[in-house]
Protein backbone atom coordinates (compact mmCIF):
# COMPACT_ATOMS: atom_id res chain seq x y z
CA UNK A 1 0.00 0.00 0.00
CA UNK A 2 2.94 2.54 0.85
CA UNK A 3 4.64 1.47 -2.08
CA UNK A 4 1.33 2.67 -4.07
CA UNK A 5 1.10 6.11 -2.70
CA UNK A 6 5.30 6.56 -2.61
CA UNK A 7 4.96 6.29 -6.08
CA UNK A 8 2.52 9.13 -6.59
CA UNK A 9 4.44 11.62 -4.79
CA UNK A 10 5.58 13.98 -6.94
CA UNK A 11 2.08 13.51 -8.60
CA UNK A 12 0.58 14.40 -5.20
CA UNK A 13 3.14 17.38 -4.24
CA UNK A 14 2.09 19.02 -7.75
CA UNK A 15 -1.66 18.92 -7.21
CA UNK A 16 -1.00 20.32 -3.33
CA UNK A 17 1.01 23.27 -4.93
CA UNK A 18 -1.56 23.70 -7.48
CA UNK A 19 -4.58 24.00 -5.11
CA UNK A 20 -2.33 26.75 -2.79
CA UNK A 21 -1.35 28.95 -5.90
CA UNK A 22 -5.26 28.52 -7.04
CA UNK A 23 -6.30 29.77 -3.69
CA UNK A 24 -3.65 32.26 -2.62
CA UNK A 25 -2.85 33.51 -6.11
CA UNK A 26 -6.69 34.75 -7.20
CA UNK A 27 -6.11 38.26 -7.62
CA UNK A 28 -2.61 39.13 -6.39
CA UNK A 29 -1.73 43.02 -6.35
CA UNK A 30 1.19 45.24 -5.98
CA UNK A 31 4.37 43.21 -4.49
CA UNK A 32 2.25 39.87 -4.09
CA UNK A 33 2.13 39.73 -8.33
CA UNK A 34 5.60 38.23 -8.69
CA UNK A 35 5.26 36.25 -5.83
CA UNK A 36 2.65 33.68 -7.01
CA UNK A 37 5.07 32.87 -10.10
CA UNK A 38 8.36 32.86 -7.72
CA UNK A 39 6.13 30.59 -5.20
CA UNK A 40 5.27 27.94 -8.40
CA UNK A 41 8.58 28.03 -9.05
CA UNK A 42 10.74 27.17 -5.58
CA UNK A 43 7.69 24.47 -5.50
CA UNK A 44 8.31 22.94 -8.59
CA UNK A 45 12.30 22.95 -7.66
CA UNK A 46 11.34 21.32 -4.56
CA UNK A 47 9.53 18.96 -6.40
CA UNK A 48 12.35 17.95 -9.05
CA UNK A 49 14.41 17.67 -5.90
CA UNK A 50 12.21 14.94 -4.04
CA UNK A 51 12.09 13.10 -7.32
CA UNK A 52 15.33 13.18 -7.89
CA UNK A 53 16.18 12.40 -4.38
CA UNK A 54 13.30 9.22 -3.82
CA UNK A 55 15.34 8.00 -6.62
CA UNK A 56 18.32 7.86 -5.17
CA UNK A 57 16.42 6.19 -2.34
CA UNK A 58 15.23 3.15 -4.47
CA UNK A 59 11.94 5.10 -5.78
CA UNK A 60 11.50 4.01 -8.70
CA UNK A 61 13.91 0.80 -8.31
CA UNK A 62 15.12 -1.71 -10.75
CA UNK A 63 12.26 -3.83 -10.99
CA UNK A 64 9.41 -1.60 -12.70
CA UNK A 65 6.38 -1.13 -10.34
CA UNK A 66 2.93 -2.03 -11.49
CA UNK A 67 0.87 0.03 -9.49
CA UNK A 68 -3.18 0.89 -8.62
CA UNK A 69 -4.37 -2.25 -10.77
CA UNK A 70 -1.95 -2.07 -13.18
CA UNK A 71 -2.66 1.61 -14.05
CA UNK A 72 0.46 3.25 -13.72
CA UNK A 73 4.17 1.96 -13.94
CA UNK A 74 6.86 3.63 -11.95
CA UNK A 75 10.31 2.46 -13.21
CA UNK A 76 13.03 4.22 -14.98
CA UNK A 77 11.23 5.45 -18.24
CA UNK A 78 9.02 7.46 -16.31
CA UNK A 79 12.06 9.10 -13.71
CA UNK A 80 13.70 10.34 -16.90
CA UNK A 81 10.68 11.95 -18.31
CA UNK A 82 9.38 13.40 -14.89
CA UNK A 83 12.90 14.83 -14.53
CA UNK A 84 12.41 16.55 -18.04
CA UNK A 85 8.59 17.02 -17.41
CA UNK A 86 9.21 19.60 -13.93
CA UNK A 87 12.84 20.91 -15.63
CA UNK A 88 10.49 22.26 -18.25
CA UNK A 89 7.72 23.71 -15.86
CA UNK A 90 10.34 24.79 -13.36
CA UNK A 91 11.90 27.10 -16.46
CA UNK A 92 8.82 28.13 -17.90
CA UNK A 93 7.54 28.99 -14.54
CA UNK A 94 10.70 31.05 -13.93
CA UNK A 95 10.14 32.70 -17.45
CA UNK A 96 6.61 34.07 -16.56
CA UNK A 97 7.45 35.35 -13.22
CA UNK A 98 7.27 39.13 -14.87
CA UNK A 99 5.02 38.63 -18.08
CA UNK A 100 2.57 41.29 -16.94
CA UNK A 101 -0.32 39.48 -18.10
CA UNK A 102 -0.14 35.88 -16.67
CA UNK A 103 0.66 36.62 -13.32
CA UNK A 104 -2.41 35.10 -12.21
CA UNK A 105 -2.99 31.98 -9.39
CA UNK A 106 -4.88 30.07 -12.55
CA UNK A 107 -2.31 30.33 -14.90
CA UNK A 108 0.45 28.66 -12.91
CA UNK A 109 -2.05 26.41 -11.34
CA UNK A 110 -2.55 24.96 -14.91
CA UNK A 111 0.77 25.07 -15.51
CA UNK A 112 1.13 22.77 -12.76
CA UNK A 113 -1.92 20.64 -13.33
CA UNK A 114 -0.67 20.29 -17.06
CA UNK A 115 2.78 19.48 -15.86
CA UNK A 116 0.88 16.06 -13.47
CA UNK A 117 -0.52 15.18 -16.55
CA UNK A 118 2.31 15.07 -18.79
CA UNK A 119 3.60 13.08 -15.41
CA UNK A 120 1.33 10.45 -15.64
CA UNK A 121 1.10 10.30 -19.57
CA UNK A 122 5.16 9.12 -18.83
CA UNK A 123 4.11 6.70 -16.26
CA UNK A 124 0.58 5.00 -17.76
CA UNK A 125 0.09 1.00 -18.55
CA UNK A 126 -3.18 1.26 -19.34
CA UNK A 127 -5.12 3.02 -21.96
CA UNK A 128 -8.13 4.21 -20.01
CA UNK A 129 -5.18 5.87 -17.93
CA UNK A 130 -3.12 6.84 -21.50
CA UNK A 131 -6.38 8.71 -22.07
CA UNK A 132 -7.12 10.28 -18.92
CA UNK A 133 -3.59 11.75 -18.40
CA UNK A 134 -4.00 13.45 -21.97
CA UNK A 135 -6.72 14.78 -21.10
CA UNK A 136 -5.89 16.13 -18.34
CA UNK A 137 -2.88 17.59 -19.67
CA UNK A 138 -5.10 18.73 -23.10
CA UNK A 139 -7.65 20.61 -21.23
CA UNK A 140 -5.57 22.66 -19.15
CA UNK A 141 -3.67 23.58 -22.34
CA UNK A 142 -6.34 24.77 -24.11
CA UNK A 143 -7.14 27.50 -21.17
CA UNK A 144 -3.62 28.13 -21.39
CA UNK A 145 -3.61 28.80 -24.87
CA UNK A 146 -6.59 30.84 -24.85
CA UNK A 147 -5.39 32.59 -21.05
CA UNK A 148 -4.93 36.49 -22.59
CA UNK A 149 -8.32 37.59 -23.23
CA UNK A 150 -7.10 40.67 -23.73
CA UNK A 151 -5.20 39.74 -26.54
CA UNK A 152 -7.09 39.44 -30.03
CA UNK A 153 -4.88 36.37 -30.89
CA UNK A 154 -4.88 33.98 -27.61
CA UNK A 155 -8.69 33.08 -27.53
CA UNK A 156 -8.48 32.33 -31.48
CA UNK A 157 -5.68 30.24 -30.55
CA UNK A 158 -7.21 28.66 -27.36
CA UNK A 159 -10.21 27.84 -29.58
CA UNK A 160 -8.07 25.99 -32.46
CA UNK A 161 -6.20 23.91 -30.28
CA UNK A 162 -9.58 23.29 -28.65
CA UNK A 163 -11.65 22.16 -31.62
CA UNK A 164 -8.37 19.95 -33.48
CA UNK A 165 -7.68 18.22 -30.18
CA UNK A 166 -10.90 17.66 -28.71
CA UNK A 167 -11.30 15.47 -32.21
CA UNK A 168 -8.09 14.40 -32.10
CA UNK A 169 -8.33 12.67 -29.34
CA UNK A 170 -12.17 11.68 -30.09
CA UNK A 171 -10.40 9.61 -33.03
CA UNK A 172 -7.69 8.29 -30.85
CA UNK A 173 -10.47 7.14 -28.30
CA UNK A 174 -12.06 5.72 -31.11
CA UNK A 175 -8.82 3.55 -31.63
CA UNK A 176 -8.40 2.52 -28.20
CA UNK A 177 -11.97 1.26 -27.78
CA UNK A 178 -11.08 -1.21 -30.68
CA UNK A 179 -7.97 -2.32 -29.35
CA UNK A 180 -10.08 -2.72 -26.37
CA UNK A 181 -12.74 -4.95 -28.13
CA UNK A 182 -10.05 -6.74 -30.49
CA UNK A 183 -7.92 -8.04 -27.57
CA UNK A 184 -11.34 -9.24 -25.45
CA UNK A 185 -10.95 -6.78 -22.78
CA UNK A 186 -7.83 -6.32 -22.12
CA UNK A 187 -6.85 -2.21 -21.01
CA UNK A 188 -3.48 -2.77 -19.35
CA UNK A 189 -1.05 -2.13 -22.45
CA UNK A 190 1.63 -5.63 -22.08
CA UNK A 191 -1.65 -7.20 -21.50
CA UNK A 192 -2.92 -5.93 -24.80
CA UNK A 193 0.66 -7.08 -26.37
CA UNK A 194 0.03 -10.39 -25.41
CA UNK A 195 -3.61 -10.68 -26.57
CA UNK A 196 -2.82 -9.00 -29.89
CA UNK A 197 0.39 -10.58 -30.73
CA UNK A 198 -1.00 -14.14 -30.07
CA UNK A 199 -4.63 -14.21 -31.14
CA UNK A 200 -5.09 -12.05 -34.04
CA UNK A 201 -2.87 -11.33 -37.51
CA UNK A 202 -0.64 -8.19 -36.70
CA UNK A 203 -2.14 -7.03 -40.41
CA UNK A 204 -5.86 -7.53 -39.76
CA UNK A 205 -7.89 -4.88 -41.37
CA UNK A 206 -9.68 -3.62 -38.31
CA UNK A 207 -6.26 -3.60 -36.34
CA UNK A 208 -4.88 -1.84 -38.78
CA UNK A 209 -7.63 0.92 -38.88
CA UNK A 210 -7.31 1.06 -35.23
CA UNK A 211 -3.77 1.63 -35.20
CA UNK A 212 -4.40 4.10 -37.31
CA UNK A 213 -6.54 5.73 -35.56
CA UNK A 214 -4.45 6.19 -32.55
CA UNK A 215 -1.26 7.04 -34.43
CA UNK A 216 -3.50 10.14 -35.31
CA UNK A 217 -4.41 10.79 -32.03
CA UNK A 218 -0.40 11.28 -30.92
CA UNK A 219 0.81 12.39 -34.26
CA UNK A 220 -1.46 15.27 -33.36
CA UNK A 221 0.00 15.55 -29.84
CA UNK A 222 3.34 15.65 -31.06
CA UNK A 223 2.32 17.87 -34.44
CA UNK A 224 4.12 15.44 -36.36
CA UNK A 225 2.69 15.94 -40.43
CA UNK A 226 -0.15 15.36 -41.93
CA UNK A 227 -1.53 15.97 -38.53
CA UNK A 228 0.33 19.41 -37.91
CA UNK A 229 -1.62 21.92 -39.05
CA UNK A 230 -3.26 23.61 -35.73
CA UNK A 231 0.45 23.99 -34.02
CA UNK A 232 1.65 27.07 -36.44
CA UNK A 233 -1.79 29.36 -35.61
CA UNK A 234 -1.99 28.13 -31.45
CA UNK A 235 2.15 28.62 -31.32
CA UNK A 236 1.59 31.91 -33.07
CA UNK A 237 -1.55 33.37 -31.00
CA UNK A 238 -0.99 31.63 -27.48
CA UNK A 239 1.46 33.46 -25.11
CA UNK A 240 4.90 33.00 -25.08
CA UNK A 241 5.67 30.97 -22.09
CA UNK A 242 2.56 28.15 -23.17
CA UNK A 243 4.18 28.13 -26.47
CA UNK A 244 7.35 27.81 -24.27
CA UNK A 245 6.20 24.46 -22.59
CA UNK A 246 3.68 23.60 -25.21
CA UNK A 247 5.99 22.96 -28.22
CA UNK A 248 8.82 21.30 -25.72
CA UNK A 249 6.98 19.38 -22.58
CA UNK A 250 3.23 18.74 -24.50
CA UNK A 251 5.73 17.11 -27.22
CA UNK A 252 7.73 14.84 -24.72
CA UNK A 253 5.12 13.54 -23.30
CA UNK A 254 3.35 12.37 -26.32
CA UNK A 255 6.55 10.64 -27.33
CA UNK A 256 6.27 9.20 -24.13
CA UNK A 257 2.82 7.42 -24.85
CA UNK A 258 3.95 6.83 -27.99
CA UNK A 259 7.61 4.62 -26.79
CA UNK A 260 4.97 2.71 -24.16
CA UNK A 261 2.57 1.85 -26.43
CA UNK A 262 4.50 0.64 -29.57
CA UNK A 263 7.33 -1.13 -27.68
CA UNK A 264 5.15 -2.60 -25.98
CA UNK A 265 3.07 -4.22 -29.10
CA UNK A 266 0.08 -3.00 -27.72
CA UNK A 267 -1.12 -2.51 -31.52
CA UNK A 268 0.86 -5.84 -33.03
CA UNK A 269 4.80 -6.39 -33.73
CA UNK A 270 5.74 -3.64 -35.83
CA UNK A 271 6.37 -5.05 -39.62
CA UNK A 272 6.92 -3.39 -43.15
CA UNK A 273 3.61 -4.21 -43.89
CA UNK A 274 1.65 -2.49 -41.01
CA UNK A 275 1.87 1.02 -39.24
CA UNK A 276 5.40 0.96 -38.86
CA UNK A 277 5.28 2.09 -42.42
CA UNK A 278 3.15 4.62 -41.46
CA UNK A 279 5.65 6.10 -38.73
CA UNK A 280 8.44 5.91 -41.60
CA UNK A 281 5.98 8.47 -44.20
CA UNK A 282 4.91 10.50 -41.15
CA UNK A 283 8.95 10.92 -40.07
CA UNK A 284 10.00 11.83 -43.55
CA UNK A 285 6.96 14.23 -44.40
CA UNK A 286 7.45 15.85 -40.92
CA UNK A 287 10.81 16.68 -41.31
CA UNK A 288 10.29 17.89 -45.28
CA UNK A 289 7.11 19.99 -44.97
CA UNK A 290 8.46 21.35 -41.45
CA UNK A 291 11.93 22.34 -42.52
CA UNK A 292 10.45 23.87 -46.12
CA UNK A 293 7.44 25.60 -44.50
CA UNK A 294 9.91 27.50 -41.73
CA UNK A 295 11.85 28.91 -44.51
CA UNK A 296 9.43 31.19 -45.31
CA UNK A 297 8.17 32.18 -42.26
CA UNK A 298 8.51 35.70 -40.77
CA UNK A 299 7.23 35.63 -37.52
CA UNK A 300 9.61 34.06 -34.87
CA UNK A 301 6.86 31.72 -32.93
CA UNK A 302 5.63 30.27 -36.49
CA UNK A 303 9.19 29.80 -37.33
CA UNK A 304 9.79 28.20 -34.50
CA UNK A 305 6.74 25.99 -34.71
CA UNK A 306 7.28 24.47 -38.37
CA UNK A 307 11.09 23.91 -36.96
CA UNK A 308 9.18 21.59 -34.28
CA UNK A 309 7.09 20.08 -36.73
CA UNK A 310 10.36 18.81 -38.67
CA UNK A 311 12.12 18.09 -34.45
CA UNK A 312 8.97 15.73 -34.04
CA UNK A 313 10.24 14.39 -37.85
CA UNK A 314 13.45 13.89 -36.39
CA UNK A 315 12.61 12.39 -33.10
CA UNK A 316 9.88 9.61 -35.11
CA UNK A 317 13.43 8.24 -36.99
CA UNK A 318 14.52 7.18 -33.34
CA UNK A 319 11.08 5.61 -32.90
CA UNK A 320 10.64 3.88 -36.48
CA UNK A 321 14.45 2.35 -35.98
CA UNK A 322 12.57 0.25 -32.77
CA UNK A 323 15.00 -0.57 -31.07
CA UNK A 324 16.43 0.34 -27.29
CA UNK A 325 18.98 2.62 -29.03
CA UNK A 326 16.36 4.49 -30.99
CA UNK A 327 13.97 4.91 -27.79
CA UNK A 328 16.80 6.29 -25.86
CA UNK A 329 17.99 8.58 -28.28
CA UNK A 330 14.67 10.12 -29.15
CA UNK A 331 14.33 10.34 -25.05
CA UNK A 332 17.93 12.20 -25.03
CA UNK A 333 16.88 14.19 -28.25
CA UNK A 334 13.68 15.26 -26.60
CA UNK A 335 15.34 16.46 -22.67
CA UNK A 336 17.79 18.32 -25.02
CA UNK A 337 15.07 19.87 -26.88
CA UNK A 338 13.11 21.25 -23.52
CA UNK A 339 16.63 23.15 -22.66
CA UNK A 340 17.22 24.46 -25.98
CA UNK A 341 13.42 25.39 -27.34
CA UNK A 342 12.41 27.02 -23.76
CA UNK A 343 15.63 29.43 -24.37
CA UNK A 344 15.00 30.33 -27.60
CA UNK A 345 11.35 31.13 -26.32
CA UNK A 346 12.59 32.97 -23.37
CA UNK A 347 14.40 35.21 -24.73
CA UNK A 348 11.87 35.95 -27.13
CA UNK A 349 9.93 36.88 -24.01
CA UNK A 350 11.63 39.05 -22.92
CA UNK A 351 12.19 40.93 -26.29
CA UNK A 352 8.69 40.81 -26.96
CA UNK A 353 7.87 42.57 -23.41
CA UNK A 354 9.89 45.91 -25.09
CA UNK A 355 8.41 45.65 -28.29
CA UNK A 356 5.30 44.43 -27.57
CA UNK A 357 5.25 41.80 -31.19
CA UNK A 358 7.33 38.57 -32.03
CA UNK A 359 8.32 39.40 -35.50
CA UNK A 360 11.69 38.04 -36.47
CA UNK A 361 12.51 41.62 -37.30
CA UNK A 362 12.38 42.56 -33.69
CA UNK A 363 15.18 41.16 -33.40
CA UNK A 364 16.80 43.23 -35.30
CA UNK A 365 20.00 44.64 -33.36
CA UNK A 366 19.89 42.23 -30.16
CA UNK A 367 23.89 42.05 -30.97
CA UNK A 368 24.06 45.33 -29.34
CA UNK A 369 21.33 46.11 -27.57
CA UNK A 370 21.75 43.46 -25.13
CA UNK A 371 24.63 40.90 -25.86
CA UNK A 372 24.11 38.35 -22.95
CA UNK A 373 20.58 37.38 -24.56
CA UNK A 374 21.86 37.16 -28.07
CA UNK A 375 24.37 34.65 -26.97
CA UNK A 376 21.45 32.62 -25.07
CA UNK A 377 19.59 32.79 -28.96
CA UNK A 378 22.84 32.37 -30.36
CA UNK A 379 23.50 28.88 -28.74
CA UNK A 380 19.53 27.86 -28.60
CA UNK A 381 19.87 28.33 -32.79
CA UNK A 382 22.64 26.51 -32.52
CA UNK A 383 21.56 23.42 -30.72
CA UNK A 384 18.14 23.40 -32.88
CA UNK A 385 20.28 22.81 -36.26
CA UNK A 386 22.27 20.14 -34.38
CA UNK A 387 25.86 22.13 -34.78
CA UNK A 388 28.46 21.80 -32.05
CA UNK A 389 29.45 22.52 -28.77
CA UNK A 390 25.73 22.89 -28.57
CA UNK A 391 23.13 19.98 -26.81
CA UNK A 392 21.60 19.54 -30.36
CA UNK A 393 24.63 18.48 -32.37
CA UNK A 394 24.57 15.12 -30.62
CA UNK A 395 20.95 14.75 -30.24
CA UNK A 396 20.84 14.22 -34.42
CA UNK A 397 23.90 12.50 -33.92
CA UNK A 398 22.52 9.70 -31.87
CA UNK A 399 19.14 9.27 -33.82
CA UNK A 400 20.77 8.96 -36.63
CA UNK A 401 23.60 6.42 -35.52
CA UNK A 402 20.08 4.76 -33.79
CA UNK A 403 18.98 4.42 -37.46
CA UNK A 404 21.83 3.17 -39.05
CA UNK A 405 22.11 0.61 -36.36
CA UNK A 406 19.06 -0.73 -37.29
CA UNK A 407 19.71 -1.16 -40.88
CA UNK A 408 17.82 2.25 -42.08
CA UNK A 409 20.29 4.24 -43.57
CA UNK A 410 18.33 5.94 -45.98
CA UNK A 411 16.23 7.42 -42.85
CA UNK A 412 19.25 8.80 -41.54
CA UNK A 413 20.13 10.44 -44.85
CA UNK A 414 17.07 12.29 -45.63
CA UNK A 415 17.42 13.32 -41.89
CA UNK A 416 20.87 14.68 -42.32
CA UNK A 417 19.80 16.13 -45.43
CA UNK A 418 17.24 17.69 -43.95
CA UNK A 419 19.32 19.26 -41.13
CA UNK A 420 21.30 21.22 -43.76
CA UNK A 421 17.76 22.68 -45.15
CA UNK A 422 17.10 23.44 -41.69
CA UNK A 423 20.53 25.50 -41.06
CA UNK A 424 18.76 28.13 -43.45
CA UNK A 425 16.35 29.56 -41.55
CA UNK A 426 18.41 29.40 -38.40
CA UNK A 427 21.38 30.99 -39.56
CA UNK A 428 18.81 33.72 -40.72
CA UNK A 429 17.68 34.84 -37.63
CA UNK A 430 21.33 34.51 -36.55
CA UNK A 431 21.65 37.22 -39.35
CA UNK A 432 18.55 39.88 -37.58
CA UNK A 433 20.40 39.36 -34.38
CA UNK A 434 23.73 40.30 -35.58
CA UNK A 435 24.17 42.23 -38.59
CA UNK A 436 21.02 43.75 -38.92
CA UNK A 437 20.72 47.59 -36.86
CA UNK A 438 17.85 49.12 -35.19
CA UNK A 439 17.23 52.35 -34.03
CA UNK A 440 16.99 51.25 -30.18
CA UNK A 441 20.62 49.63 -29.66
CA UNK A 442 21.18 52.19 -27.07
CA UNK A 443 18.11 50.54 -24.98
CA UNK A 444 19.40 47.48 -23.01
CA UNK A 445 16.23 44.89 -23.06
CA UNK A 446 15.69 44.70 -18.84
CA UNK A 447 16.78 40.92 -17.25
CA UNK A 448 14.55 40.26 -14.26
CA UNK A 449 16.79 37.76 -12.18
CA UNK A 450 14.01 34.84 -12.52
CA UNK A 451 14.23 34.59 -16.32
CA UNK A 452 18.31 35.24 -15.70
CA UNK A 453 18.04 31.99 -13.65
CA UNK A 454 15.82 30.38 -16.27
CA UNK A 455 18.00 31.14 -19.31
CA UNK A 456 21.23 30.43 -17.22
CA UNK A 457 19.88 26.81 -16.52
CA UNK A 458 18.75 26.46 -20.21
CA UNK A 459 22.61 27.38 -21.20
CA UNK A 460 23.83 24.81 -18.85
CA UNK A 461 21.72 22.49 -20.02
CA UNK A 462 22.68 23.35 -24.10
CA UNK A 463 26.42 23.52 -22.98
CA UNK A 464 26.54 20.49 -20.25
CA UNK A 465 24.40 17.82 -22.98
CA UNK A 466 26.30 19.30 -25.80
CA UNK A 467 29.87 18.53 -24.22
CA UNK A 468 29.16 15.77 -22.00
CA UNK A 469 26.38 14.39 -23.29
CA UNK A 470 27.78 10.85 -22.07
CA UNK A 471 25.96 10.89 -18.64
CA UNK A 472 22.40 11.38 -19.79
CA UNK A 473 23.02 9.30 -22.90
CA UNK A 474 23.54 6.18 -20.64
CA UNK A 475 20.57 7.07 -18.25
CA UNK A 476 18.22 7.27 -21.15
CA UNK A 477 20.11 4.02 -22.48
CA UNK A 478 20.12 1.66 -19.58
CA UNK A 479 15.91 3.15 -18.55
CA UNK A 480 15.10 2.23 -22.28
CA UNK A 481 16.66 -1.14 -22.68
CA UNK A 482 15.55 -1.96 -19.19
CA UNK A 483 12.08 -0.74 -18.99
CA UNK A 484 10.95 -1.01 -22.64
CA UNK A 485 10.51 -4.14 -24.29
CA UNK B 1 -29.22 -11.84 -29.09
CA UNK B 2 -28.62 -8.65 -31.20
CA UNK B 3 -25.31 -9.85 -33.15
CA UNK B 4 -21.76 -7.17 -31.84
CA UNK B 5 -21.42 -5.60 -35.19
CA UNK B 6 -24.82 -3.66 -35.09
CA UNK B 7 -23.79 -2.06 -32.67
CA UNK B 8 -20.58 -1.44 -33.79
CA UNK B 9 -22.48 -0.18 -37.35
CA UNK B 10 -24.44 1.99 -35.30
CA UNK B 11 -21.23 3.82 -33.20
CA UNK B 12 -19.00 4.01 -36.37
CA UNK B 13 -22.20 5.75 -38.35
CA UNK B 14 -22.23 7.87 -35.26
CA UNK B 15 -18.89 8.68 -35.21
CA UNK B 16 -18.77 9.49 -39.14
CA UNK B 17 -21.82 11.99 -38.41
CA UNK B 18 -19.42 13.58 -35.81
CA UNK B 19 -16.53 14.17 -37.77
CA UNK B 20 -18.91 15.78 -40.58
CA UNK B 21 -20.22 17.80 -38.30
CA UNK B 22 -16.25 18.86 -37.44
CA UNK B 23 -15.03 19.58 -40.27
CA UNK B 24 -18.41 20.75 -42.05
CA UNK B 25 -20.19 22.80 -39.14
CA UNK B 26 -19.00 26.67 -39.36
CA UNK B 27 -20.41 26.97 -35.97
CA UNK B 28 -18.35 26.71 -33.07
CA UNK B 29 -21.09 25.71 -30.99
CA UNK B 30 -22.26 23.04 -33.72
CA UNK B 31 -18.61 21.78 -33.99
CA UNK B 32 -18.36 20.81 -29.50
CA UNK B 33 -21.81 19.08 -30.44
CA UNK B 34 -20.07 17.29 -33.05
CA UNK B 35 -17.17 16.54 -30.77
CA UNK B 36 -19.64 15.00 -27.93
CA UNK B 37 -21.87 12.70 -30.85
CA UNK B 38 -17.84 11.66 -31.90
CA UNK B 39 -17.05 10.73 -28.09
CA UNK B 40 -20.62 8.96 -27.83
CA UNK B 41 -19.83 6.91 -30.71
CA UNK B 42 -16.68 5.86 -28.47
CA UNK B 43 -19.13 4.99 -25.45
CA UNK B 44 -21.26 2.85 -27.29
CA UNK B 45 -18.22 1.13 -28.83
CA UNK B 46 -16.78 0.34 -25.23
CA UNK B 47 -20.13 -0.44 -23.60
CA UNK B 48 -20.63 -3.22 -26.42
CA UNK B 49 -17.40 -4.49 -26.89
CA UNK B 50 -17.45 -4.52 -22.82
CA UNK B 51 -21.06 -6.63 -22.73
CA UNK B 52 -19.98 -9.17 -25.77
CA UNK B 53 -16.15 -9.76 -24.86
CA UNK B 54 -16.02 -9.11 -20.97
CA UNK B 55 -18.79 -8.74 -18.89
CA UNK B 56 -17.08 -10.19 -15.84
CA UNK B 57 -14.45 -7.34 -15.53
CA UNK B 58 -15.65 -3.91 -15.07
CA UNK B 59 -13.13 -1.90 -17.57
CA UNK B 60 -15.25 -1.06 -20.34
CA UNK B 61 -17.77 0.50 -17.72
CA UNK B 62 -15.97 2.44 -15.87
CA UNK B 63 -13.88 3.61 -18.77
CA UNK B 64 -17.45 4.85 -20.50
CA UNK B 65 -18.07 6.78 -17.69
CA UNK B 66 -14.59 8.02 -17.73
CA UNK B 67 -15.13 9.36 -20.78
CA UNK B 68 -18.46 11.19 -20.38
CA UNK B 69 -16.81 12.86 -17.75
CA UNK B 70 -14.09 14.00 -19.48
CA UNK B 71 -16.33 14.90 -22.50
CA UNK B 72 -18.29 17.39 -19.84
CA UNK B 73 -15.04 18.99 -18.99
CA UNK B 74 -14.34 19.72 -22.53
CA UNK B 75 -17.25 20.89 -23.39
CA UNK B 76 -17.29 23.37 -20.22
CA UNK B 77 -14.07 24.59 -20.96
CA UNK B 78 -14.87 24.83 -24.91
CA UNK B 79 -18.05 26.47 -23.83
CA UNK B 80 -15.73 28.77 -22.08
CA UNK B 81 -13.51 29.82 -24.88
CA UNK B 82 -16.64 30.23 -27.27
CA UNK B 83 -17.75 33.16 -24.99
CA UNK B 84 -14.44 34.73 -24.79
CA UNK B 85 -14.35 35.12 -28.17
CA UNK B 86 -17.47 35.82 -28.45
CA UNK B 87 -17.13 38.94 -25.99
CA UNK B 88 -13.79 40.37 -28.37
CA UNK B 89 -16.05 39.76 -31.78
CA UNK B 90 -19.76 39.10 -31.37
CA UNK B 91 -19.56 35.87 -34.03
CA UNK B 92 -19.15 32.06 -33.25
CA UNK B 93 -19.04 31.43 -36.64
CA UNK B 94 -15.40 29.39 -37.27
CA UNK B 95 -14.60 31.00 -40.73
CA UNK B 96 -14.28 34.48 -38.71
CA UNK B 97 -11.87 33.23 -36.50
CA UNK B 98 -8.83 34.32 -39.14
CA UNK B 99 -6.36 36.43 -37.90
CA UNK B 100 -4.30 33.42 -37.66
CA UNK B 101 -2.68 32.19 -40.70
CA UNK B 102 0.07 31.32 -43.05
Amino acid sequence: MLTSYLAIVPEIMLIVLAAIVLVYGRHPEGDRKRAVGLFTSWGILVVLLVTIGMSFAGVPGNVPEDLWGGMFRNDGVTLVFRVMFLSAALITSLITVDVKRLQHGEYFALVLLATVGFNLMAAASDIIMIYMALETASISFYILAGFATDHRRSPEAGMKYFVYGAFASGVMLYGLSFLYGLSGGETNIYALGDALSGHIQANSPILMLAAVFVIGGFAFKVSAVPFHFWSPDVYEGAPISTTAILSTASKAAGFSIFLRLFLAGAMGAPSRDNWWVLIVVMSILSMLLGNFAAIYQTNFKRMLAYSGVAQAGYILIGLAAFSDEGASSAIFYLFMYVFTNIAAFGVLILVSNVTGSDELSDLNGLSRRSPYLALVMLFALLSLSGIPPAAGFFGKFFIFRAAIDAGYWWLALIGVLNAFVALYYYFNVIKYIYLFRSDEEDKPIPVSRASAVALGLCMVGILYLGILPQGLFNWTQSVASAFLP
Amino acid sequence: MIPLSWYLIVAAALFCIGMYGILARRNAVAMLMAVELTLNAVNINLIAFWRYTDPSSSAGVAWAIFVFTVAAAEAAVGLALIISIYRQRESVIAEELDILKY
